[in-house]
Protein backbone atom coordinates (compact mmCIF):
# COMPACT_ATOMS: atom_id res chain seq x y z
CA UNK A 1 0.00 0.00 0.00
CA UNK A 2 2.77 2.38 0.96
CA UNK A 3 4.57 1.44 -2.24
CA UNK A 4 1.53 2.44 -4.26
CA UNK A 5 1.34 5.81 -2.55
CA UNK A 6 5.07 6.30 -3.17
CA UNK A 7 4.58 5.43 -6.82
CA UNK A 8 1.69 7.87 -7.05
CA UNK A 9 3.62 10.75 -5.53
CA UNK A 10 6.63 9.91 -7.67
CA UNK A 11 4.63 9.93 -10.90
CA UNK A 12 2.99 13.26 -10.11
CA UNK A 13 6.01 15.27 -9.03
CA UNK A 14 9.30 13.52 -9.64
CA UNK A 15 8.64 11.61 -12.85
CA UNK A 16 6.42 14.38 -14.14
CA UNK A 17 5.42 13.64 -17.71
CA UNK A 18 6.23 17.13 -18.92
CA UNK A 19 9.14 18.29 -16.85
CA UNK A 20 11.06 15.05 -16.54
CA UNK A 21 10.24 13.29 -19.80
CA UNK A 22 8.96 16.02 -22.15
CA UNK A 23 5.99 13.94 -23.12
CA UNK A 24 2.79 15.69 -24.18
CA UNK A 25 4.57 18.91 -25.18
CA UNK A 26 2.55 19.58 -28.34
CA UNK A 27 -0.85 19.76 -26.69
CA UNK A 28 0.81 21.28 -23.62
CA UNK A 29 2.05 24.21 -25.71
CA UNK A 30 -1.09 24.56 -27.77
CA UNK A 31 -3.78 24.37 -25.10
CA UNK A 32 -2.08 26.22 -22.27
CA UNK A 33 -3.36 29.64 -23.32
CA UNK A 34 -6.39 29.65 -21.04
CA UNK A 35 -6.74 28.02 -17.63
CA UNK A 36 -10.24 26.61 -18.30
CA UNK A 37 -9.29 24.71 -21.45
CA UNK A 38 -6.10 23.57 -19.73
CA UNK A 39 -8.09 22.05 -16.86
CA UNK A 40 -10.42 20.34 -19.34
CA UNK A 41 -7.56 18.85 -21.35
CA UNK A 42 -5.69 17.79 -18.20
CA UNK A 43 -8.73 15.95 -16.88
CA UNK A 44 -9.34 14.28 -20.24
CA UNK A 45 -5.70 13.13 -20.40
CA UNK A 46 -5.88 11.82 -16.80
CA UNK A 47 -9.02 9.87 -17.61
CA UNK A 48 -7.56 8.34 -20.77
CA UNK A 49 -4.30 7.47 -18.98
CA UNK A 50 -6.02 5.81 -16.02
CA UNK A 51 -7.90 3.52 -18.39
CA UNK A 52 -5.35 2.80 -21.13
CA UNK A 53 -2.41 1.83 -18.90
CA UNK A 54 -4.25 -1.07 -17.19
CA UNK A 55 -5.84 -2.20 -20.46
CA UNK A 56 -2.44 -2.20 -22.15
CA UNK A 57 -1.09 -4.15 -19.16
CA UNK A 58 -3.75 -6.81 -19.69
CA UNK A 59 -2.92 -6.89 -23.38
CA UNK A 60 0.77 -7.26 -22.64
CA UNK A 61 0.25 -10.02 -20.05
CA UNK A 62 -2.24 -12.17 -21.91
CA UNK A 63 -1.47 -11.62 -25.57
CA UNK A 64 1.83 -9.98 -26.36
CA UNK A 65 4.53 -11.09 -23.97
CA UNK A 66 6.69 -14.10 -24.59
CA UNK A 67 4.73 -17.16 -23.56
CA UNK A 68 1.63 -15.08 -22.90
CA UNK A 69 -0.63 -17.16 -25.08
CA UNK A 70 -0.32 -20.29 -22.94
CA UNK A 71 -3.88 -19.80 -21.70
CA UNK A 72 -5.11 -20.83 -25.12
CA UNK A 73 -2.87 -23.84 -25.43
CA UNK A 74 0.48 -24.87 -23.92
CA UNK A 75 2.07 -25.24 -27.36
CA UNK A 76 2.08 -21.45 -27.72
CA UNK A 77 4.67 -21.01 -24.98
CA UNK A 78 7.36 -19.87 -27.42
CA UNK A 79 5.39 -17.19 -29.20
CA UNK A 80 6.62 -13.66 -28.52
CA UNK A 81 4.36 -11.02 -30.01
CA UNK A 82 5.93 -8.04 -28.27
CA UNK A 83 6.89 -6.48 -31.60
CA UNK A 84 3.18 -5.87 -32.08
CA UNK A 85 2.94 -3.78 -28.92
CA UNK A 86 3.24 -0.41 -30.68
CA UNK A 87 0.37 -1.14 -33.01
CA UNK A 88 -1.85 -2.68 -30.31
CA UNK A 89 -1.22 0.11 -27.80
CA UNK A 90 -1.98 2.83 -30.30
CA UNK A 91 -5.17 0.99 -31.33
CA UNK A 92 -6.35 0.83 -27.72
CA UNK A 93 -5.53 4.50 -27.23
CA UNK A 94 -7.34 5.57 -30.40
CA UNK A 95 -10.44 3.61 -29.40
CA UNK A 96 -10.39 5.02 -25.86
CA UNK A 97 -10.01 8.59 -27.12
CA UNK A 98 -12.90 8.11 -29.52
CA UNK A 99 -15.02 7.00 -26.54
CA UNK A 100 -13.96 9.98 -24.44
CA UNK A 101 -14.68 12.31 -27.34
CA UNK A 102 -18.22 10.93 -27.69
CA UNK A 103 -18.83 11.20 -23.93
CA UNK A 104 -17.54 14.77 -23.73
CA UNK A 105 -19.59 15.80 -26.77
CA UNK A 106 -22.74 14.42 -25.17
CA UNK A 107 -22.34 15.54 -21.55
CA UNK A 108 -20.03 18.59 -21.67
CA UNK A 109 -20.75 20.31 -25.00
CA UNK A 110 -19.16 23.60 -23.90
CA UNK A 111 -15.88 21.87 -23.11
CA UNK A 112 -16.10 19.97 -26.39
CA UNK A 113 -16.39 23.27 -28.26
CA UNK A 114 -13.47 24.92 -26.49
CA UNK A 115 -11.13 21.95 -26.84
CA UNK A 116 -11.89 21.62 -30.53
CA UNK A 117 -9.43 19.47 -32.41
CA UNK A 118 -7.22 18.85 -29.37
CA UNK A 119 -9.57 16.24 -27.96
CA UNK A 120 -9.02 13.75 -30.80
CA UNK A 121 -5.37 14.82 -30.81
CA UNK A 122 -5.01 13.23 -27.37
CA UNK A 123 -4.71 10.00 -29.32
CA UNK A 124 -1.32 11.09 -30.62
CA UNK A 125 -0.29 12.71 -27.38
CA UNK A 126 3.12 11.26 -26.56
CA UNK A 127 2.24 11.17 -22.87
CA UNK A 128 -0.42 8.51 -23.34
CA UNK A 129 1.65 6.14 -25.47
CA UNK A 130 4.71 7.02 -23.39
CA UNK A 131 3.01 6.01 -20.14
CA UNK A 132 2.08 2.61 -21.59
CA UNK A 133 5.60 2.09 -22.95
CA UNK A 134 7.14 3.05 -19.59
CA UNK A 135 4.72 0.67 -17.85
CA UNK A 136 5.91 -2.12 -20.15
CA UNK A 137 9.57 -1.22 -19.74
CA UNK A 138 9.39 -0.99 -15.95
CA UNK A 139 7.31 -4.15 -15.56
CA UNK A 140 4.62 -2.73 -13.30
CA UNK A 141 1.85 -4.87 -11.81
CA UNK A 142 -1.81 -4.20 -12.57
CA UNK A 143 -2.49 -1.95 -9.56
CA UNK A 144 0.83 -0.19 -10.02
CA UNK A 145 -0.22 0.45 -13.60
CA UNK A 146 -3.48 2.09 -12.53
CA UNK A 147 -1.72 4.24 -9.94
CA UNK A 148 1.00 5.17 -12.44
CA UNK A 149 -1.53 6.15 -15.10
CA UNK A 150 -3.59 8.23 -12.72
CA UNK A 151 -0.51 9.88 -11.19
CA UNK A 152 0.99 10.73 -14.58
CA UNK A 153 -2.31 12.28 -15.62
CA UNK A 154 -2.41 14.40 -12.47
CA UNK A 155 1.18 15.49 -13.04
CA UNK A 156 0.30 16.55 -16.58
CA UNK A 157 -2.79 18.39 -15.30
CA UNK A 158 -0.70 20.21 -12.70
CA UNK A 159 1.90 21.25 -15.24
CA UNK A 160 -0.52 22.42 -17.91
CA UNK A 161 -2.72 24.42 -15.53
CA UNK A 162 0.31 26.09 -13.94
CA UNK A 163 1.70 27.05 -17.34
CA UNK A 164 -1.72 28.32 -18.52
CA UNK A 165 -1.98 30.52 -15.44
CA UNK A 166 1.44 32.04 -16.13
CA UNK A 167 0.76 32.50 -19.85
CA UNK A 168 -2.49 34.31 -19.11
CA UNK A 169 -0.48 36.84 -17.12
CA UNK A 170 2.25 36.98 -19.79
CA UNK A 171 -0.24 38.56 -22.17
CA UNK A 172 0.39 41.84 -20.37
CA UNK A 173 4.18 41.61 -20.55
CA UNK A 174 6.56 43.09 -23.04
CA UNK A 175 7.95 40.01 -24.75
CA UNK A 176 10.48 40.58 -27.61
CA UNK A 177 9.07 39.68 -31.03
CA UNK A 178 11.29 36.69 -31.66
CA UNK A 179 10.35 35.17 -28.32
CA UNK A 180 6.59 35.62 -28.54
CA UNK A 181 4.60 32.43 -28.34
CA UNK A 182 6.79 29.33 -28.48
CA UNK A 183 10.10 30.92 -27.40
CA UNK A 184 8.95 32.41 -24.13
CA UNK A 185 6.90 29.30 -23.36
CA UNK A 186 10.04 27.18 -23.67
CA UNK A 187 11.93 29.44 -21.27
CA UNK A 188 8.98 29.46 -18.87
CA UNK A 189 8.78 25.68 -18.94
CA UNK A 190 12.50 25.52 -18.26
CA UNK A 191 12.13 27.71 -15.19
CA UNK A 192 9.19 25.63 -13.99
CA UNK A 193 11.35 22.57 -14.62
CA UNK A 194 13.98 23.92 -12.27
CA UNK A 195 11.27 24.36 -9.64
CA UNK A 196 10.12 20.78 -10.11
CA UNK A 197 13.69 19.56 -9.83
CA UNK A 198 13.43 20.42 -6.16
CA UNK A 199 11.26 17.32 -5.81
CA UNK A 200 14.08 15.08 -6.98
CA UNK A 201 15.65 15.21 -3.55
CA UNK A 202 12.68 13.39 -2.02
CA UNK A 203 13.60 9.80 -1.34
CA UNK A 204 10.56 7.60 -1.02
CA UNK B 1 -4.81 21.27 -49.17
CA UNK B 2 -3.81 20.10 -52.60
CA UNK B 3 -1.02 21.69 -54.50
CA UNK B 4 -1.28 19.27 -57.43
CA UNK B 5 -0.45 20.98 -60.66
CA UNK B 6 -3.19 20.87 -63.28
CA UNK B 7 -0.77 20.78 -66.19
CA UNK B 8 -0.58 17.02 -66.39
CA UNK B 9 0.77 17.03 -69.90
CA UNK B 10 3.75 19.21 -69.14
CA UNK B 11 6.71 17.18 -68.05
CA UNK B 12 7.93 18.69 -64.79
CA UNK B 13 11.56 18.07 -63.96
CA UNK B 14 12.33 16.00 -60.88
CA UNK B 15 13.77 18.99 -59.06
CA UNK B 16 11.83 21.89 -60.50
CA UNK B 17 11.56 25.17 -58.63
CA UNK B 18 8.26 24.20 -57.06
CA UNK B 19 9.72 20.91 -55.88
CA UNK B 20 12.89 22.47 -54.57
CA UNK B 21 10.69 24.61 -52.32
CA UNK B 22 9.34 21.46 -50.67
CA UNK B 23 12.89 20.50 -49.81
CA UNK B 24 14.20 23.90 -48.75
CA UNK B 25 11.27 25.65 -47.04
CA UNK B 26 11.08 23.36 -44.00
CA UNK B 27 14.74 24.00 -43.27
CA UNK B 28 14.06 27.50 -42.01
CA UNK B 29 10.91 29.32 -43.12
CA UNK B 30 8.57 26.46 -42.42
CA UNK B 31 10.68 24.57 -39.93
CA UNK B 32 8.57 21.88 -38.24
CA UNK B 33 9.95 22.59 -34.78
CA UNK B 34 10.49 26.33 -34.64
CA UNK B 35 7.64 27.52 -36.86
CA UNK B 36 5.05 24.76 -37.12
CA UNK B 37 5.54 23.82 -33.42
CA UNK B 38 5.48 20.08 -34.06
CA UNK B 39 7.71 17.32 -32.77
CA UNK B 40 8.84 19.16 -29.65
CA UNK B 41 8.70 16.10 -27.37
CA UNK B 42 11.52 14.16 -28.97
CA UNK B 43 13.39 17.36 -29.81
CA UNK B 44 13.95 17.81 -26.12
CA UNK B 45 14.21 14.28 -24.84
CA UNK B 46 16.94 12.72 -26.97
CA UNK B 47 19.15 15.76 -27.32
CA UNK B 48 21.42 15.11 -24.31
CA UNK B 49 24.05 13.81 -26.70
CA UNK B 50 24.69 14.07 -30.42
CA UNK B 51 24.79 10.38 -31.24
CA UNK B 52 21.23 9.53 -30.13
CA UNK B 53 20.02 12.72 -31.79
CA UNK B 54 21.57 11.63 -35.08
CA UNK B 55 20.00 8.18 -34.74
CA UNK B 56 16.64 9.74 -33.96
CA UNK B 57 16.88 12.18 -36.88
CA UNK B 58 17.67 9.39 -39.32
CA UNK B 59 14.87 7.20 -37.93
CA UNK B 60 12.35 10.01 -38.23
CA UNK B 61 13.42 10.79 -41.80
CA UNK B 62 13.07 7.12 -42.78
CA UNK B 63 9.62 6.84 -41.18
CA UNK B 64 8.46 10.10 -42.73
CA UNK B 65 9.67 9.32 -46.25
CA UNK B 66 8.10 5.88 -46.39
CA UNK B 67 4.84 6.84 -44.68
CA UNK B 68 4.46 9.88 -46.93
CA UNK B 69 5.11 7.66 -49.94
CA UNK B 70 2.61 5.02 -48.81
CA UNK B 71 -0.18 7.41 -47.89
CA UNK B 72 0.35 9.50 -51.00
CA UNK B 73 0.20 6.40 -53.20
CA UNK B 74 -3.02 5.32 -51.48
CA UNK B 75 -4.55 8.75 -51.08
CA UNK B 76 -7.40 8.21 -53.52
CA UNK B 77 -8.44 4.96 -51.83
CA UNK B 78 -8.57 6.00 -48.15
CA UNK B 79 -12.08 6.93 -46.92
CA UNK B 80 -12.09 10.21 -45.00
CA UNK B 81 -13.67 8.79 -41.87
CA UNK B 82 -10.94 6.23 -41.22
CA UNK B 83 -7.96 8.18 -42.46
CA UNK B 84 -6.48 8.80 -38.99
CA UNK B 85 -6.60 5.09 -38.24
CA UNK B 86 -5.01 4.22 -41.58
CA UNK B 87 -2.25 6.78 -40.97
CA UNK B 88 -1.63 5.45 -37.49
CA UNK B 89 -1.47 1.90 -38.81
CA UNK B 90 1.08 2.81 -41.50
CA UNK B 91 3.21 4.85 -39.09
CA UNK B 92 3.08 2.20 -36.37
CA UNK B 93 4.19 -0.50 -38.79
CA UNK B 94 7.11 1.58 -40.07
CA UNK B 95 8.18 2.50 -36.55
CA UNK B 96 8.05 -1.16 -35.53
CA UNK B 97 10.33 -1.96 -38.48
CA UNK B 98 12.77 0.83 -37.60
CA UNK B 99 12.75 -0.25 -33.97
CA UNK B 100 13.55 -3.86 -34.85
CA UNK B 101 16.38 -2.76 -37.16
CA UNK B 102 17.82 -0.57 -34.39
CA UNK B 103 17.48 -3.42 -31.91
CA UNK B 104 19.42 -5.67 -34.26
CA UNK B 105 22.23 -3.38 -35.44
CA UNK B 106 22.59 -0.68 -32.81
CA UNK B 107 21.54 -2.26 -29.56
CA UNK B 108 23.30 0.27 -27.27
CA UNK B 109 21.64 3.16 -29.05
CA UNK B 110 18.30 1.35 -28.88
CA UNK B 111 18.68 0.93 -25.13
CA UNK B 112 19.61 4.56 -24.72
CA UNK B 113 16.69 5.82 -26.78
CA UNK B 114 14.34 3.34 -25.04
CA UNK B 115 10.74 4.50 -25.35
CA UNK B 116 11.49 7.40 -27.68
CA UNK B 117 11.86 5.14 -30.67
CA UNK B 118 8.28 3.96 -30.16
CA UNK B 119 7.23 7.53 -29.56
CA UNK B 120 8.07 8.42 -33.16
CA UNK B 121 4.54 7.13 -33.79
CA UNK B 122 3.13 10.03 -31.85
CA UNK B 123 5.61 12.51 -33.26
CA UNK B 124 3.34 15.28 -34.48
CA UNK B 125 5.54 16.00 -37.49
CA UNK B 126 4.99 12.58 -39.03
CA UNK B 127 1.24 12.68 -38.78
CA UNK B 128 1.07 16.41 -39.35
CA UNK B 129 2.75 16.12 -42.77
CA UNK B 130 0.60 13.15 -43.71
CA UNK B 131 -2.55 15.13 -43.02
CA UNK B 132 -1.33 18.41 -44.46
CA UNK B 133 0.52 17.19 -47.51
CA UNK B 134 0.59 13.52 -48.42
CA UNK B 135 -3.18 13.20 -48.54
CA UNK B 136 -3.41 15.80 -51.26
CA UNK B 137 -0.25 15.45 -53.30
CA UNK B 138 1.56 13.07 -55.61
CA UNK B 139 4.13 10.54 -54.31
CA UNK B 140 7.35 12.22 -55.52
CA UNK B 141 6.27 15.60 -54.09
CA UNK B 142 5.37 13.89 -50.83
CA UNK B 143 8.79 12.22 -50.62
CA UNK B 144 10.48 15.61 -51.13
CA UNK B 145 8.27 17.19 -48.48
CA UNK B 146 9.10 14.39 -46.06
CA UNK B 147 12.82 14.79 -46.73
CA UNK B 148 12.62 18.55 -46.24
CA UNK B 149 10.69 18.37 -42.99
CA UNK B 150 12.80 15.50 -41.72
CA UNK B 151 16.00 17.45 -42.38
CA UNK B 152 14.51 20.59 -40.83
CA UNK B 153 13.71 18.58 -37.73
CA UNK B 154 17.11 16.90 -37.84
CA UNK B 155 19.22 20.03 -37.95
CA UNK B 156 17.34 21.60 -35.06
CA UNK B 157 17.76 18.60 -32.77
CA UNK B 158 21.41 18.27 -33.75
CA UNK B 159 21.99 21.94 -32.87
CA UNK B 160 20.29 21.58 -29.50
CA UNK B 161 22.26 18.40 -28.86
CA UNK B 162 25.48 20.16 -29.88
CA UNK B 163 25.08 22.81 -27.19
CA UNK B 164 23.77 20.43 -24.57
CA UNK B 165 26.53 17.90 -25.03
CA UNK B 166 29.41 20.33 -25.25
CA UNK B 167 28.30 22.49 -22.36
CA UNK B 168 26.95 19.64 -20.29
CA UNK B 169 29.80 17.18 -20.52
CA UNK B 170 32.53 18.73 -22.64
CA UNK B 171 32.24 16.02 -25.27
CA UNK B 172 31.02 15.72 -28.84
CA UNK B 173 29.82 12.35 -30.10
CA UNK B 174 31.36 10.93 -26.93
CA UNK B 175 34.76 12.30 -27.90
CA UNK B 176 36.22 14.55 -25.16
CA UNK B 177 37.20 17.47 -27.35
CA UNK B 178 38.12 19.95 -24.64
CA UNK B 179 40.66 17.51 -23.26
CA UNK B 180 41.99 16.91 -26.76
CA UNK B 181 42.50 20.63 -27.34
CA UNK B 182 44.27 20.96 -24.02
CA UNK B 183 41.64 22.63 -21.86
CA UNK B 184 41.34 20.36 -18.88
CA UNK B 185 38.78 20.79 -16.11
CA UNK B 186 36.32 22.53 -18.38
CA UNK B 187 33.51 23.66 -16.05
CA UNK B 188 30.61 21.61 -17.35
CA UNK B 189 27.10 22.86 -16.67
CA UNK B 190 25.07 20.13 -15.04
CA UNK B 191 21.84 21.90 -15.89
CA UNK B 192 22.41 21.23 -19.58
CA UNK B 193 22.18 17.51 -19.04
CA UNK B 194 18.78 17.85 -17.39
CA UNK B 195 15.50 18.61 -19.22
CA UNK B 196 15.78 22.23 -18.07
CA UNK B 197 18.81 22.80 -20.25
CA UNK B 198 16.91 21.51 -23.26
CA UNK B 199 14.08 23.98 -22.71
CA UNK B 200 16.47 26.90 -22.41
CA UNK B 201 18.63 25.97 -25.41
CA UNK B 202 15.57 25.41 -27.59
CA UNK B 203 13.94 28.65 -26.43
CA UNK B 204 17.06 30.68 -27.22
CA UNK B 205 17.54 28.91 -30.55
CA UNK B 206 13.95 29.76 -31.49
CA UNK B 207 14.60 33.38 -30.52
CA UNK B 208 17.63 33.59 -32.79
CA UNK B 209 15.94 31.85 -35.73
CA UNK B 210 12.72 33.81 -35.52
CA UNK B 211 14.53 37.13 -35.21
CA UNK B 212 16.50 36.26 -38.34
CA UNK B 213 13.48 35.20 -40.34
CA UNK B 214 11.24 37.89 -38.92
CA UNK B 215 8.43 35.49 -38.05
CA UNK B 216 6.29 36.71 -35.15
CA UNK B 217 3.74 34.36 -33.60
CA UNK B 218 0.39 36.02 -32.92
Amino acid sequence: MIDLINLGVKSIFIDNMIFAYFLGMCSFLAVSKKVNTAIGLGLAVTFVLTITVPVDWLLLQYVLKEGALTWISPEFANIDLSYLSFIMFIAVIAAMVQLVEMTVEKFFPALYGSLGIFLPLIAVNCAILGASLFMAQRDYTFTEGIVYGFGSGLGFLLAIVALAAIREKMKYSNVPDGLKGLGITMLLTGLMGIAFMSFMGISL
Amino acid sequence: MSTETLERNKHESLFSKRRKKFLVDPLNDQNPITVQVLGICSALAVTTQMKPSLTMAISVIVVMVFSNLAISALRKLIPTRVRIIVQLAVIATLVTLVSEVLKAYQYDMYKQLSVFVGLIITNCIVMGRLEAFALGNKPWDSILDALGNGMGYGWIILSVAFFREILGSGKLFGYAIFDAVGIHNFPTNGLMVTPVGAFFVLGLLIWVLRTRSGYVER
